[in-house]
């Protein structure tokens, strides 16, 4: 990929709704302004509250002492962003489906399968406690990256280090 | 901390009472807190309650947002009244279609029909 034609961020922040919500402004605004149209928009805007609502709320457990990692990349056919929290991750094959008849009526529950449903890839690292999603642009939805299982990894790696 | 203005409006008709949800986004768990302390006091001073939620001015919401409602839902009913929701555009109705809660709710294209339909 050339440098030139994308934009890379990070941006690590404290576990709390106001600094998580500041990063999520932040990332929509770049990708409004790099051409995501407004489909696009509200579909990332979905997904990204529910992944940072779900890194705050159970990865880190409300703790806002601990951090918050979004990482995002913008090219001229899609994003792709990776949000890592300092919990002990869990295993979303274990999700109970929110839509069948016994859980229709829980409260909770809806969050993975809204960002599964409106992004083009939602993926997990091993630990469970960093989310990799890309959104292709409309038009241009193609097959999930192979490459964000590493990213993810990496990006997990990077937040436990810094810890250290 | 609480938003100052107000995010509901109430109105009262002779057959409903109509909660019109006048934030454009509900985001935060403090957003969907403020509402839903808004709103559960209606539904516990007036039990039989028949509620009818707008959602006209409504853009954007989230998951949270829906477990308000099945909580709201169920506060309605055990009080034995009656809940529509009306005026949810065509973006967030596609998340209740996703999570099969348009079959949970009665979805009402306009207020006018959501008061026709109360029982």
């Amino acid at each position: 990929m050339d440098p030139k034609n994308c934009l890379h961020t990070v941006e690590v922040v404290s576990s709390s709704p106001e600094q998580v919500g500041r990063i999520c402004k932040q990332l929509l605004s770049d990708a409004a302004a790099n051409g995501f149209d407004a489909d696009d928009i509200f579909a990332i805007h979905l997904a990204l509250e529910e992944a940072t609502l779900n890194a705050v709320r159970h990865g880190n457990k409300g703790d806002a002492g601990k951090k918050i990692s979004v990482d995002w990349t913008i090219t001229g056919e899609k994003l792709d962003v990776s949000i890592t929290d300092e919990g002990c991750g869990f295993d979303p094959d274990c999700l109970a489906d929110c839509r069948v008849d016994e859980n229709l009526y829980k409260c909770c529950g809806r969050g993975v399968l809204l960002m599964q449903s409106y992004m083009d890839t939602v993926e997990y690292n091993q630990r469970g406690n960093c989310v990799h999603m890309v959104k292709f642009k409309c038009g241009l939805r193609a097959d999930a990256d192979k490459a964000g299982v590493h990213r993810a990894e990496q990006n997990s790696e990077e937040l436990n280090a810094s810890d250290d | 901390m609480d938003k100052a203005k107000p995010n509901i409006a109430v109105e009262y008709t002779e057959a409903a009472t109509v909660a019109v949800l006048t934030d454009d986004k509900i985001l935060d768990e403090s957003e969907v807190s403020a509402l839903e302390s808004s709103i559960v006091p209606l539904i516990e001073q007036n039990p039989g309650i028949n509620l009818i939620m707008d959602f006209s001015s409504v853009e954007f919401l989230t998951s949270s947002v829906l477990g308000l409602l099945i909580r709201i839902s169920k506060k309605v009913h055990e009080g034995e009244g009656q809940l529509r929701l009306c005026g949810i555009n065509s973006k967030i109705l596609d998340i209740f279609r996703i999570t099969r809660l348009d079959k949970v709710f009665d979805i009402h294209e306009g207020r006018q029909e959501a008061l026709e339909s109360l029982e």
